[in-house]
């Protein structure tokens, strides 16, 4: 009989105080590795010039200074497009995009989770072998269909594309499949409710954690989009393309491109420590079953 | 209903043939069509349609500017025979994919096993700290201010302080170092998707197993991991494959965000960036995609691959 212990409240089997150590020994050592850089660059935005440019360079700051983000602000209003342009465009790119993608996707995996039709299966099927597809393998190709329909250096090359993004449509699947009951939409159905309102009245709200995934997946990638091969005007381009612009700009700006980078970086991880709980939940019904 | 069903029930039945009997199904399940409609149109658009032409495409000298002719295989043969910066990209993008694919994948989930046990709270935290710098846009160009050519570059400092070096090593521009140094940076961002797929699985595992499995004669945890926690949580293993195996593949942006293009003597060179070179820059449309057409071979070949060799974890 193997020896019982407890942990966290928790019986807790087959543990030896050696593997405890190593296991936090090597943690310790990727945690390191993944945060250092991390915290590195927050320094960097945190030098002044003589700190930035010294031998040998010091990991921590010494007199921090806000002075990078001030001279990060300075270089946005002389910019060539006002700068709010570029802000309105990543964020409008990203609400439109996001949005649009929650509510077609959604719409189209409760339909393929809980509705029987001759099709669905092989439907999403095809969905989730599209995973394995990288967007710039058909860059190319999406550029000639995008001209075709005369939407290059457009909005909607940004937009549309987003609505129809394949890992959001699985994960939201995947979850309705392990948390929406059929019984309770059987009820619904015999009580008259057409397929739309049960999508929206009954099978939506038990997958809020989903919705939320969404969000979140799609707003990053969308602000995170640097220059897209689709858009040319300078009037079109995204928040981050600007900021790579201004981090180009050589020696005199290293300051002001750390800055930039803790700026671009902070809302990512914001949204994510915000909404972890649910994106955990949801990835719990992302694996793939044959 | 799936097509396989759907001919079970037709054969129950015998006043209507299957075909009579599915196009009744369609016909009840009218609303279905229109509900996943405007999905699966722009997923078409956008996702499907763009792989049948560029199958297409790579047969012809499409350039966008003249009307394109069939040449036939002869994009293929130029790029597998007369191609000598292509098969350097073919190497690369294998030593890449065969590093950073399997690396990332072990690591995305040794880091959440590791983590699995620790209070919910503190586990947030470590999340966090391994995930963040796979979300957080361009600040993988940090690594250039670390491994920066002049000794103002903090490890460039250090090897100098420590008198390793004599002069600073460009190692950006090194074609030794920036094979490796991509790779480091690839997997620093690559605990993604996967990783918290894997995070969510570990906790999904019914831990009446692990009791059982204790009374069984489950002797350490690496027993437990083996017979209890891999075969539980194949599905998420799976799905974590895909994504790794897709970003391991696609990685490609960075390489030039760091090295700039084209890597020196090519050394960093992979499939990705020959594409962007060809299709992005000289509009060579019909060799560019069948660039894409191998590579994407290469993808789904290297996902079966590894599908069938998981579908045997702990069984």
């Amino acid at each position: 009989m193997a020896r019982l212990r407890t942990r966290n409240h928790k019986v807790v089997f087959a543990r030896s105080a050696g593997g405890d150590a190593g296991i936090t020994i090597m943690l310790t050592l990727l945690g390191a590795f993944m945060f250092l850089p991390m915290l590195y660059t927050v320094m960097q935005s945190l030098k002044p010039l003589d700190e930035l440019w010294m031998y040998p360079p010091k990991f921590i700051v010494m007199s921090p200074t806000l002075e990078n983000f001030k001279s990060l602000f300075s270089l946005m209003n002389i910019s060539w497009v006002p700068f709010s342009r570029y802000i309105f465009n990543t964020v409008f790119t990203s609400v439109a995009g996001t949005f649009g993608h929650l509510f077609i996707a959604s719409l189209a995996a409760y339909t393929l989770a809980k509705i029987k039709f001759p099709g669905g299966k092989a439907m999403f099927k095809t969905i989730r072998t599209s995973l394995m597809f990288h967007s710039t393998v058909t860059a190319i190709t999406s550029f000639i269909i995008m001209s075709a329909f005369g939407w290059v250096d457009t909005y909607l090359a940004i937009i549309v594309p987003a609505w129809g993004s394949t890992l959001g449509l699985y994960l939201m699947k995947q979850f309705m499949d392990t948390n929406v009951p059929d019984t309770v939409l059987e009820s619904a159905r015999l009580d008259g409710s057409g397929e739309l309102r049960t999508y929206w009245v009954i099978a939506m709200p038990m997958v809020k954690p989903a919705w939320l995934t969404l969000i979140v997946y799609s707003f990053q990638a969308l602000w995170n989009a640097g220059s897209s091969v689709y858009i040319h005007s300078e009037q079109l381009k995204s928040l981050n393309y600007a900021i790579g612009q201004i981090t180009a700009g050589g020696i005199k700006r290293a300051g002001a491109s750390a800055a930039a980078q803790v700026v671009m970086m902070m809302v990512p991880i914001l949204v994510f420590v915000f909404s972890q709980s649910n994106i955990v939940e949801t990835m719990g019904s992302s694996g793939m079953k044959d | 209903m799936s097509n396989k069903a759907a001919e079970k029930q037709a054969v129950a039945r015998k006043d209507i043939t299957m075909r009579q009997w599915i196009w009744k199904e369609m016909k009840k399940n009218w609303i279905a069509y229109l509900m996943v409609a405007p999905y699966m149109i722009i997923f078409c658009l956008f996702t499907i349609l763009p792989v049948i032409l560029s199958a297409v495409i790579s047969f012809t000298n499409f350039n966008m500017l003249e009307m394109p002719d069939f040449v036939f295989l002869n994009n293929y043969i130029t790029l597998f025979f007369d191609d000598d910066i292509f098969l350097t990209a073919v190497t690369n993008t294998f030593i890449f994919a065969c590093v950073v694919g399997p690396v990332s994948y072990l690591l995305s989930f040794l880091v959440a096993w590791f983590i699995n046990e620790i209070p919910p709270k503190i586990r947030a935290i470590v999340t966090l700290i391994f995930y963040a710098p796979s979300i957080s846009g361009q600040v993988y160009l940090i690594w250039q201010t670390l491994f920066s050519s002049d000794s103002y570059g903090w490890v460039n400092a250090t090897l100098l302080e420590l008198g390793l070096i004599d002069k600073e090593i460009a190692f950006f521009k090194d074609a030794d170092y920036v094979m490796p140094l991509c790779i480091v940076v690839a997997l620093w961002t690559s605990l993604g998707t996967a990783f918290l797929s894997f995070i969510a699985g570990l906790q999904g595992v019914d831990r009446s197993l692990y009791e059982a499995g204790a009374v069984d004669g489950v002797r350490n945890r690496w027993q437990e991991l083996y017979y209890i926690t891999l075969p539980s949580m194949r599905p998420q293993l799976l799905f974590g494959a895909v994504m790794a195996i897709t970003g391991a593949f696609g990685f490609g942006g960075v390489i030039t965000a760091l090295c700039g293009f084209p890597s020196v003597d090519y050394a960093a060179h992979t499939i990705m960036n020959h594409l962007e070179d060809y299709g992005g820059m000289r509009y060579e449309v019909g060799y560019s995609s069948a660039i894409a057409v191998v590579l994407f071979a290469v993808m789904v070949g290297a996902n079966g691959l590894v599908q069938k060799i998981l579908s045997k974890v702990g069984v």
